[in-house]
């Protein structure tokens, strides 16, 4: 498999603050790759250092040690950084503080417009991403005017317009409402198995993490434990050492004795009727 | 309170005026403000009314609407035309009191003649904003402008600036209304008092409200950076501006409204 993403060695230190407090470690020695077309979800209480990974995947942050080598550019100057990020998208968590126009298309058009993009090509890509998200009705609405689970779309549309080939997505539904949540998530897994863009997942939802090819769970600046959902959410009692939950469905099931691992509540209903004799 | 801000006043539409080139009504309200200031006899005035009129018909802005930027500026209305009656003297004497006030003909006249300009004067620049959005008009004055960059004057940056601001108008003042919230929860009493005291209740509520402005300020900055903006240089735009046939015809009407007011200015006496 291609590889989009190496990571070697990584670690990344905050500068020291004003007072001289020595800086903070954030990601402590993590070596990772992120191949092409994966969904990878990672997983980390507050303060596992998980958000700072982001950003050192897109050259927002350069390594204190190690490397980040994205498509063969190392993530080490201004322009490197410039080349990446025209590779390597990111949506924020907070959807107001990432929407920089009056107008949701002048919004999904500013990527594409400092990219030098001719004006044609962006009106064409402004109403592919749009529509892809399904917001292309919205088009002409004031972002302030939409739902949080809306304004994340039109963000997301922002990177489609782009024409990224990976999307880093740092908490896109922790400030959202169920329904806002489902969209998002939605909208995301389409992406991954419909285009076949390589998305990176930072959540504490367990419920979404499911969903992805690979989970990688942090705490304390590293990677401690990587795997499939199944094999990493057979593990309850390594999960909850590290701040982390199991989905309920799991949970449930375990509890009651079920031997494999149930991840979602469509399995967790079938393994249930079995057990009741089919009679759900 | 919050959800029914909107940017400025637009007044959204599809009419010719919405439809003109940002650029154009611009200058040319600019130019039409200052021709205003040309008139000095009531026929030249009402070139600039009859123009005015058409403006509005063209705008398909509701005269209510109209009224409603006029209201603010009633005080100084009224206030101007009193004093232009009692003050200035002149031709024939209409009423005279106790032979010191006195209203005359010339009073009457420029009373009458500077309600007539600010009303025209408020009405033509409150139609700009009623059919140009802020952004727009940002847009425009930004390419208007762009010549300056000759003199390293950052119009680019500061068109961002201007951009941003308005954008995040209505989330600050959604912000505001949540601090405002907790700190009444909190048992604040924003309400009573004198104007000190409401004024020291207030420092409560900004104080959050600046330091979430910067935490704001510093996540956009890594949104923008994520989104490989660089500042203004070799940035294109998805909307073209472009002078349509609708320009054309509107430059050829401030033209013969400014031909039509030079010629009846020197046909007609002086009033101001």
């Amino acid at each position: 498999m291609e590889k989009l993403i190496e990571i070697k060695n990584l670690t990344y230190t905050y500068e020291p603050d004003e007072e001289g407090q020595t800086g903070y470690t954030a990601v402590k020695n993590v070596s990772l790759d992120i191949n092409k077309g994966e969904f990878v979800a990672v997983l980390g209480h507050n303060g596992s250092g998980k958000s700072t990974l982001a950003k050192l995947m897109n050259a927002i942050f350069e390594p204190t040690e190690g490397t980040v080598t994205v498509k063969g550019i190392p993530s080490v100057s201004e322009e490197n950084g410039d080349r990446i990020r025209r590779i390597v998208g990111m949506v924020f968590q907070n959807p107001d503080n990432q929407i920089v126009a009056t107008i949701v298309e002048d919004d999904v058009a500013f990527g594409p417009e400092n990219l030098g993009v001719e004006p044609a090509e962006i009106r064409r890509r402004v109403d592919e991403a749009l529509k892809t998200v399904n917001m292309y009705e919205h088009r002409e609405r004031e972002p302030h005017r939409l739902s949080g689970g809306q304004k994340q779309r039109v963000a997301i549309a922002g990177v489609l317009a782009m024409r990224t080939e990976c999307m880093i997505l740092d908490e896109p539904t922790a400030m959202l409402d169920p329904k806002g949540r489902q969209e998002v998530i939605n909208t995301v897994l389409r992406l991954n198995k419909e285009q076949g863009m390589t998305v990176v997942l930072i959540t504490h939802f367990m419920e979404e993490a499911v969903l992805a090819d690979r989970v990688l769970i942090m705490d304390g600046g590293s990677v401690i434990s990587q795997g499939t959902p199944r094999e990493i959410f057979s593990k309850p009692g390594f999960l909850r050492e590290h701040g982390l939950d199991v989905p309920q469905s799991t949970e449930l099931c375990l509890e009651l004795g079920i031997e494999d691992c149930v991840l979602t509540v469509d399995e967790c209903v079938e393994k249930l009727s079995l057990m009741m004799g089919g009679a759900v | 309170m919050v959800k029914d801000i909107t940017f400025g006043q637009y007044y959204p539409s599809k009419s010719a005026l919405h439809n003109m080139d940002a650029r154009m009504k611009l200058v040319l309200t600019f130019a039409m403000i200052v021709c205003i200031f040309l008139c000095h006899n009531f026929f030249s005035l009402g070139v600039m009314a009859l123009f005015t009129v058409i403006a509005v018909i063209f705008s398909r802005v509701p005269v209510k609407m109209l009224l409603k930027s006029i209201k603010p500026v009633l005080v100084i209305l009224i206030f101007t035309a009193v004093l232009n009656i009692f003050y200035t003297k002149g031709g024939e004497t209409y009423f005279t009191l106790f032979n010191k006030i006195s209203i005359t003909e010339k009073g009457v006249n420029t009373a009458v003649f500077t309600m007539i300009r600010i009303v025209v004067l408020v009405v033509l620049s409150s139609l700009l904003t009623y059919t140009t959005t802020p952004t727009m008009l940002t847009d425009a004055l930004e390419r208007l402008l762009s010549p300056l960059k000759v003199f390293h004057i950052k119009v680019h940056t500061l068109a961002m600036m201007m951009t941003l601001a308005l954008r995040f108008i209505p989330t600050l003042i959604e912000e505001i209304d949540r601090i405002m919230n907790a700190q009444k929860a909190r048992g604040a009493d924003l309400e009573t008092g004198g104007l000190i005291k409401r004024a020291k209740a207030l420092i409560p509520i900004f104080i959050p409200l600046m330091v979430s402005s910067f935490r704001r300020a510093y996540e956009l900055a890594f949104a923008m950076t994520c989104r490989c903006y660089t500042g203004g240089d070799g940035r294109t735009r998805m909307k073209q501006m472009k002078l349509g046939y609708r320009d054309f015809i509107a430059l050829l009407i401030c033209l013969i409204s400014l031909a039509g007011i030079i010629v009846l200015n020197r046909f007609f006496i002086k009033i101001i």
